[in-house]
């Protein structure tokens, strides 16, 4: 590998509940115009593209990566999907990182979007990843699975549901101040506890929305960036992991990975961080853009990121931490995170523009003071593909 | 401008072959009210439901174990929405250790008044003893059995 791959450009779409204005492709294409402009290239640039796509069925449409070619301005160029459930937005820039890192390529766009809203059966959709053999007889979707983790998580170490509510509170105070983020109202503690209980234990506002817009993002070799003189942040360390696929295998006896837990997270944030030279996450990090659409989850994420022992993350949250403003170390999600926006096929790539944009000093009214660390994270399939990321200024 | 939609309907029909190892287990199901894990051989662990190998040492399993009909609830959640293509609400389901088993199995909870999701998690608590049921007629799947609070 010949220096460092860096991140030129970032675009992302202002993510609603819908949008009846725009099909599929025009929303891809939003975005890439936007990172497109951001790094100051022409399409003619681009040597490589990698679109970030996950399970068709949410888009309704089979191999829609088809489809959104022509809005990537993929034509005479490498193409390449990528799919690994939400964590699909992280594993299309890291694959983007791989052909840059590689010496293949100079330059590399990286987009994708999702309409959500336009699914009227997302948990159906959802109900069809797990196994027709063994599991889909019964009603698993994404809320139920994590609510089970919520459940573990709490027998475990006593969190209690107003710890999970005081993560939506600071996440929606977070995106009233993020101009992409979807829900951007802000809430209460009180007013969590009153939603209607959806999966035992979590409530109507412990779920992200389904939320349409795309993101896109252009990363090029150190070498191209100083010969062009283009401003960028830097990718300093990446990873993957997984988890094996059966969710009662991470319980009972003698289990490697508890589900209470974020077991390969955790593998995927080690691997980034020596990668990076970070030693101690709770000193070095400012901002973590942790994959969490539910607010149980952001906790064994934080936990998996290193900024807090395993299963103390609810109490540092009652003291004030993670939230901007904090003296005490990282803040987590500033954008809101997955709480507040999930365009499911990008979630994991607004993770990393998102922390990229902090270290770039770029996140406006959202901007952690002085950070010049980011951590960003995404998680797919049954709570089983993980990808990390540091990006540094 | 007015902006236009369009409703879409996928219905796709799929026959799967459950091969020899889950046909093996959704036989003594249904004939037997009988379920059984696989042992692998390296670790010793009895993995249920039975697969062909282990996830762990990537060894084929060997041995069939007969596990429950007791057992200790692993996790369990409890859905009080409406979901299309999911059953009505309430419905209360999760995954539970049989005896001799050391991986955790998925079914519905029955024998639970759910209207109070307080009272009810405290009945469904990690670590309750449950008791397997069968159905009396039976097809050969996940739905033939679910699992009760055992008498304390």
């Amino acid at each position: 590998m010949t220096g460092r791959v860096g991140i030129i450009g970032i675009g992302q779409s202002n993510f609603q509940p819908r949008r009846n204005d725009a099909s599929y492709p025009d929303l891809v294409r939003e975005a890439v115009v936007i990172a497109m402009r951001d790094a100051g290239l022409d399409f003619d640039d681009i040597q490589a593209v990698v679109y970030s796509l996950s399970p068709d069925a949410m888009v309704g449409i089979g191999n829609a990566e088809r489809l959104g070619v022509d809005a990537v301005g993929g034509r005479n160029k490498r193409f390449l999907r990528i799919n690994t459930g939400g964590a699909t937005g992280i594993s299309s820039v890291i694959t983007a990182w791989t052909h840059v890192a590689s010496g293949a390529c100079d330059v590399v766009l990286t987009a994708g979007a999702d309409k959500v809203g336009e699914c009227g059966d997302s948990q159906t959709v959802l109900n069809k990843i797990w196994d027709p053999i063994y599991e889909r007889s019964l009603p698993l979707g994404t809320i139920n699975m994590l609510a089970m983790s919520a459940v573990r998580y709490a027998h475990k170490y006593g969190m209690t549901q107003e710890d999970m509510a005081r993560v939506v509170a600071k996440n929606r105070r977070h995106a009233s101040k993020n101009p992409h983020a979807h829900l951007r109202k802000e809430t209460t503690i009180e007013e969590v506890m009153a939603s209607r209980m959806v999966s035992w234990p979590v409530k109507l506002f412990d779920c992200c929305p389904q939320s349409s817009g795309g993101c896109a993002m252009v990363l090029a070799s150190e070498r191209y960036i100083k010969q062009r003189g283009l401003e960028a942040v830097w990718i300093t360390g990446l990873a993957h992991s997984s988890e094996t696929y059966y969710l009662g295998d991470r319980m009972g006896r003698g289990f490697t990975a508890d589900h209470a837990d974020a077991h390969a997270l955790g593998a995927s944030f080690r691997k980034s961080f020596r990668m990076s030279g970070i030693k101690d996450a709770r000193k070095e990090v400012h901002v973590a853009e942790l994959y969490a659409p539910f607010s149980n989850t952001e906790f064994h994420s934080i936990e998996a990121a290193g900024l807090a022992d395993i299963g103390t993350s609810p109490a540092m949250l009652r003291e004030g931490a993670f939230a901007l403003g904090t003296n005490a170390g990282a803040v987590v999600n500033p954008s809101g995170g997955v709480l507040c926006t999930n365009a499911i096929a990008v979630t994991a790539m607004v993770r990393i523009a998102e922390a990229a944009l902090q270290v770039w000093g770029r996140a406006g009214e959202r901007q952690v003071k002085g950070a010049r660390v980011g951590i960003a994270s995404g998680n797919g399939g049954d709570h089983q593909f993980f990808g990390t990321m540091v990006v540094e200024a | 401008m007015e902006l236009l939609k369009r409703q879409e309907d996928w219905k796709i029909t799929y026959t799967h072959a459950l091969g020899e190892t889950a046909s093996w287990f959704y036989v003594q199901i249904r004939d037997h009210a009988k379920i059984y894990g696989k042992r692998d051989a390296r670790s010793g662990r009895v993995l249920v439901p039975p697969r062909a190998f282990s996830d762990q040492t990537l060894e084929p399993t060997t041995d069939w174990v007969e596990v429950g009909p007791g057992g200790v609830i692993e996790a369990f959640t409890i859905v009080y929405d409406k979901f299309n293509n999911l059953p009505d609400p309430p419905y209360a389901f999760g995954y539970v250790m049989l005896d001799g088993a050391d991986t955790a199995l998925g079914g519905f909870f029955k024998g639970v008044e759910l209207a109070n999701g307080e009272e009810a998690s405290k009945r469904l608590a990690i670590g309750t003893r449950v008791v397997t049921r069968f159905a009396e007629k039976r097809t050969g799947d996940v739905l033939d059995f679910w699992f009760e609070p055992a008498a304390s």
